[in-house]
This record gives structure tokens, sequence and C-alpha cells, in this order.
């Protein structure tokens, strides 16, 4: 098999293992990455809400926040993220080669 | 380390932006000058490789979590600037469309893990690897090394943007507008997750993909 097949290949058994990344941390009750914390979390840590945080975190409403949040939509999130990013690296692609 | 909208202030943010423009310039056009045709199948590959690694949260027992990266790995592949263009392409999906890291905060975050971190971990592992043969185990090494402190410098980078956030804003009364942690805080909490484990999970997997790929086909590393 040539590698870059090879190399898609350990790109697809990546997508279907995505969900050790959602299943890990809730097995051991971590909360958010440091500096990433949700409006409650955040509140709850510092026991006030920053008003710049009140006001820009709203500022994006991104079609599937966190990737989903079960093992399935997980998988599906990563899938649809990595089919939109190769089409999207394919057009810069075009502008940015050169024939041989 | 991916900064949500609002952590930053506007004009931090915006000052990013300011400095990554003539970067991703400067990238697309050294990647047009350098870049072969059957090349951009790894290119989409690295971009790939970097979005889905980034999900693989991994926990601290009780506290946060963090990801690897893998960018010094693409940058072993295509070099550094073209690092750049696939972990920015990554980012800015990621941000888009599922709202990880702020739109406000792309510049910030693609200073950090797609400038920072590529050039840093690249230049590690080049210095390291000196003209070691293709497939030596130092040349693997040199990119495990390199990748540790290409994250960690990424996590210093992105420490010191929230560290700074209560210095340059805030209330008359002393609250925070933006995140509410300073340097002394923001600092080790970055810097100490990613030097005692996030760092090893990136050199580990650069690690093991090189060595794979010193047997698998050599010519591929740079």
């Amino acid at each position: 098999m040539r590698t870059i097949n090879k190399l898609w290949l350990f790109i697809a058994v990546l997508i279907i293992l995505t969900p050790i990344g959602l299943i890990l941390p809730a097995h051991f009750k971590s909360g958010a990455a440091w500096g990433e914390w949700g409006l409650d979390e955040l509140r709850k840590l510092i026991g006030y809400m920053p008003e710049g945080i009140e006001k820009f975190s709203r500022l994006w409403s991104a079609p599937i926040p966190n990737y989903g949040s079960s093992g399935i939509s997980y998988i599906i999130s990563a899938a649809l993220g990595i089919f939109i990013v190769i089409t999207s690296v394919f057009l810069i692609g075009k502008f940015l080669s050169r024939k041989e | 380390m991916h900064i949500p909208d609002g952590y930053l202030s506007p004009q931090t943010g915006g000052f990013f932006y300011l400095v990554m423009a003539p970067l991703w310039i400067a990238a697309s056009k050294i990647v047009k000058r350098n870049l072969k045709a059957r090349q951009v199948p790894y290119l989409a590959f690295g971009a790939s490789f970097v979005f889905v690694v980034m999900m693989f949260n991994i926990p601290i027992p009780g506290g946060s979590t963090g990801h690897a990266v893998g960018g010094t790995l693409v940058a072993i592949l295509l070099g550094p600037w073209a690092a750049m263009i696939m972990i920015t392409v990554a980012l800015v999906v990621q941000a888009l469309l599922f709202g990880d890291g702020g739109i406000t905060a792309i510049g910030a975050n693609c200073f950090n893990m797609a400038f920072i971190l590529p050039f840093a971990g690249y230049y590690i592992y080049k210095f390291i690897s000196m003209n070691s043969a293709k497939d030596s185990f130092r040349r693997a090494l040199a990119a495990g090394i390199g990748a540790y402190f290409g994250l960690n410098t990424a996590a210093l980078s992105t420490g010191i943007q929230f560290g700074i956030q209560p210095l340059l804003h805030h209330t008359s009364d002393g609250k925070a507008l933006y995140c509410p942690y300073g340097l002394n805080i923001a600092l080790p909490a970055m810097l100490l997750e990613h030097m005692l484990l996030f760092g090893w999970l990136e050199a580990i997997i650069t690690f093991l993909v090189i060595r794979y790929l010193q047997k698998d086909d050599p010519g591929l590393i740079l």
C-alpha cells in the first residue's frame, strides 16, 4: 500500500477512536481545559462573572458546539470536520502548489 | 489551549490577528514556492491529523483536561511554513464549526499553535538531528524532543496571553473583565500540565510516527 493511503487509514482509525477523548475525562471526573471553562463553571471558580466574558462568549454560536456530547456525535463531528479540512486544504493547495 | 471568546480582550485578540496577517502571507508565498502538486495530499493529511489529534482530550484526574497537537510532526513532513497553514485550517474549522476556540481568538490561537509550536518544534528537531541519517534513531528522538518543547513553548505563550489580561483590563473596583487569572496562576497552570503530561503525549506520538515513517518511507522526512 502507498504511504499516503496508509496515512489515510491511520486518520480513519483515529476518527473511530475519538470518543476516547470524551470518555476518559468523564471517567476521571475532569473539568474543562484550563482557561476554557463554561460560564457556570467559571462563576463557581471565582464567584463572579467578568463582564467581557459574559459579553463576548455569546458572540458566535457554533453549529455543533463541543463536537456534540455523545460518543457517536463525536465520531460524526470528527469525520465531518476532517471532510471540511481536507476540502479546504485541496482548494488552498490548488493555488499554492506548482505542477512539475 | 484553545482560548475561547471573552477570555482575551478584543485589543489582545485584534493584536494577534495583526501579528498573524503577515505570517499567513509569508507562509502562502513560501509554500507556493516549494510545494509540489503531488505533496498536496500530504498537506491535507497533516491538517486532518492535527484536527483529530486535538479531539483526544486527556484528563488530569479531578483537574482539567488537555491534548496534544501534532504540530511538530507535520512540520517535519512539509516544513514549518506549511505546518502553519495546516494547523491554521484545523483551528479555523474547530472554531467556526465546533466552537472550540473563540473567533476573536483565532489570531492568538494560531499564533500559539500554528506559529510558535511548529517553528520551535521544527528548529529544535533540526538542531538536535544535525546531519544524522534519515532513518537514524537520533532523528526520531530529536523529533520527540522538538515536539515536547514545541508544545510547551505554545503553552507558555498561551499562559502569557491569559495572564496579562487582569493587568491590562479591570473594573475600577479591581474585578477582571476578561481572563481573571494573572501570570502568577496562568503561567504555572498552563506550563505544569503541558510539561508533566500533554508534552509527553506530543513527544511519544511524534516519535512513534517518525519511527514508522523512517522504516516505511524515509524520503517523507525533512
